[in-house]
């Protein structure tokens, strides 16, 4: 027999199998949702102000900056929720980590599998919105081919997020609490309607530690030209996934091993 | 070597001590039945053997493996049915296969998933989702499932609980090939005749120890006799019955509508009244003497 080791790829790639036949399942709804969420967004936001209030934001046409600005979007709501609620359902109701964990596989490598597989789903659907933009007008650039990496960087932390809040309520209703004081405030101050050079200075300085600010940046960048600073943004949100990781396993452990 | 040994093992949920002390040693190819009432333990040992539990104190060896360090190692050789249905419901029979046939890293998944969808019987349903089966196929699937890497030691955590007695029976002819082929089995279970039916040898567990293992037949001759008689009457009557038969030092147990004394061959000549049903002891009557507990 072979020997048992940590973070095995062929567990969690095996652990990945089961969440793709799963999603075999039910993609074409979340295809359809991905697909025509943003085409709503771009027509009542890029569209509808952008004729009427606003033409362009720092030189960038408003339906554009709206579009790449959606990346975040897409990607927050397509990592951190599916995460919360996936990982409760399936630890409470569908007792499926109990099958898991039975099999030789460590509750690490579940939470890798877990969140490298919510990472890919939130790349996909995240570089979505921007393929739309580019039937608005926006110009295709080589740089643009980072975003799927921005993306997924981006959706590990806030799947490792969302996995920690499930380890973390007793209730479902309680992700109430975390979409309304967490998810909504960080998707607001990101910068994806308007620049944060709007808000107060306080809120500022807090969008600046957001990581959806760091993704719309980065997004923006490779979109209209990169930046030096946009390594650093990279290397934070880099950061923030692995320690989100970390966190995520931890809580997990103490949740699924009694 | 044995397959599984647990010494001294407890766990404790606060100031409950689910599992007190508890001692088992599980020869290959044996199949053991942990009998015991709702509550006794058997599910939290249960978990302590797949390392879902940790144990406050005492030592566990499954396959030669030390828990809870060894674990994994031991989990990748045997495999567990549990008591709730877990099986991912929208996809289909044989994609739930080859997702544990991977979870187990065997190499011929293929091979895999037909070798245990005709132990289960289901090779014709193996394109139909879960949620189209009736309750027997989930509950074969959920057993081939756990067969899906060729186990040397198989746990099932009360196999049967709930169903119906047809498809109970059903279950219980595929776990009696299993340990007609030789496969060393840990069953859980409150139902007595599952015990009598499946087990080699019993072990009745109550309030998180072992106490009596034997076969059922040496557990029936230690513990209830020969033979046991139910008297049945009205509420008074059973009640002066029992005072005397008690004072002459039988043992008696509430049976339903009736009271059956147990050893009922050793009492003195007319002790006993006429109308006493008389027949063979059996598992039953050393579950309830043992754990004071109804049985199932």
């Amino acid at each position: 027999m072979k020997p048992v080791r940590r973070l095995e790829p062929v567990v969690i790639l095996a652990v990945m199998s089961r969440e793709f036949a799963n999603f075999r399942t039910f993609w074409k709804s979340t295809a359809f949702t991905s697909t025509f969420e943003p085409i709503v967004y771009l027509l009542a936001f890029g569209l509808g102000l952008g004729s009427t209030l606003v033409a362009d934001v720092d030189g960038i046409e408003y339906v554009q900056f709206v579009g790449t600005g959606l990346v975040a979007t897409a990607v927050v709501f397509s990592s951190a929720l599916p995460a919360m609620f996936g990982t409760f359902v399936k630890e409470r109701f569908q007792r499926t980590y109990d099958a898991i964990l039975a099999a030789p596989v460590d509750v690490e490598e579940l939470v890798t599998a877990e969140m490298l597989w919510i990472g890919i789903r939130a790349a996909t659907f995240g570089c979505f919105p921007l393929i739309v933009t580019l039937f608005f007008g926006l110009e295709p650039r080589l740089t643009m081919l980072l975003v799927p990496f921005y993306a997924f960087v981006t959706a590990l932390a806030f799947a490792a997020f969302g996995i920690t809040m499930a380890a973390s309520v007793s209730k479902i209703d309680q992700f109430n609490y975390v979409t309304t004081l967490v998810i909504t405030p960080l998707f607001l101050v990101a910068g994806t309607f308007f620049p944060i050079d709007q808000l107060p200075e306080g809120l500022q300085v807090v969008a600046q530690v957001n990581p959806l600010y760091q993704l719309v940046q980065l997004v923006r960048d490779a979109c209209f030209g990169m930046e030096a600073v946009d390594a650093l943004r990279l290397a934070g949100l880099l950061a923030l996934a692995i320690v989100m990781w970390r966190v995520a396993i931890r809580r997990m452990e103490k949740r699924l091993i009694i | 070597m044995p397959a599984i040994e647990l010494h001294g093992l407890t766990k404790h949920f606060g100031p409950i001590a689910a599992v007190d002390g508890l001692d088992l040693v599980v020869d290959e190819g044996v199949c053991l039945g942990l009998l015991g009432p709702n509550g006794a333990g058997k599910s939290t040992t249960m978990k302590m053997l797949t390392g879902q539990a940790i144990p406050d104190g005492g030592e566990i060896r499954v396959l030669g493996h030390e828990l809870p360090g060894d674990s994994k190692a031991a989990r990748a050789r045997m495999g567990v049915v549990p008591q709730l249905d877990n099986l991912d419901i929208d996809v289909t029979v044989e994609e739930n296969l080859a997702v544990f046939a991977r979870l187990y890293r065997v190499e011929d998944v293929a091979a895999a998933v037909e070798r245990t969808l005709e132990i289960a019987r289901l090779t014709d349903r193996r394109k139909d989702a879960v949620d189209k089966l009736s309750g027997g196929m989930r509950r074969r699937l959920l057993l081939a499932r756990g067969l899906v890497h060729d186990p040397e030691l198989l746990l099932l955590d009360e196999p049967t609980v709930g169903l119906d007695p047809q498809i109970r029976t059903e279950l219980w002819r595929l776990i009696d090939g299993l340990r007609s082929q030789g496969t060393t089995i840990l069953m859980s279970t409150h139902y007595i005749e599952e015990a009598e039916r499946l087990a080699d040898e019993v072990a009745v567990v109550a309030a998180g120890k072992v106490i009596a293992r034997a076969t059922p037949a040496e557990l029936i001759a230690e513990h209830a006799g020969v033979t046991t008689a139910e008297v049945y009457g009205p509420p008074d009557r059973l009640a002066r019955v029992r005072r005397e038969v008690e004072e002459a030092g039988l043992r008696v147990r509430p049976a339903g509508p009736a009271i059956a004394i147990v050893a009922a061959d050793t009492a003195d000549p007319g002790l006993i009244p006429d109308d006493a049903v008389f027949r063979a002891a059996s598992l039953e009557d050393v579950f309830v003497m043992l754990t004071g507990e109804e049985a199932e």
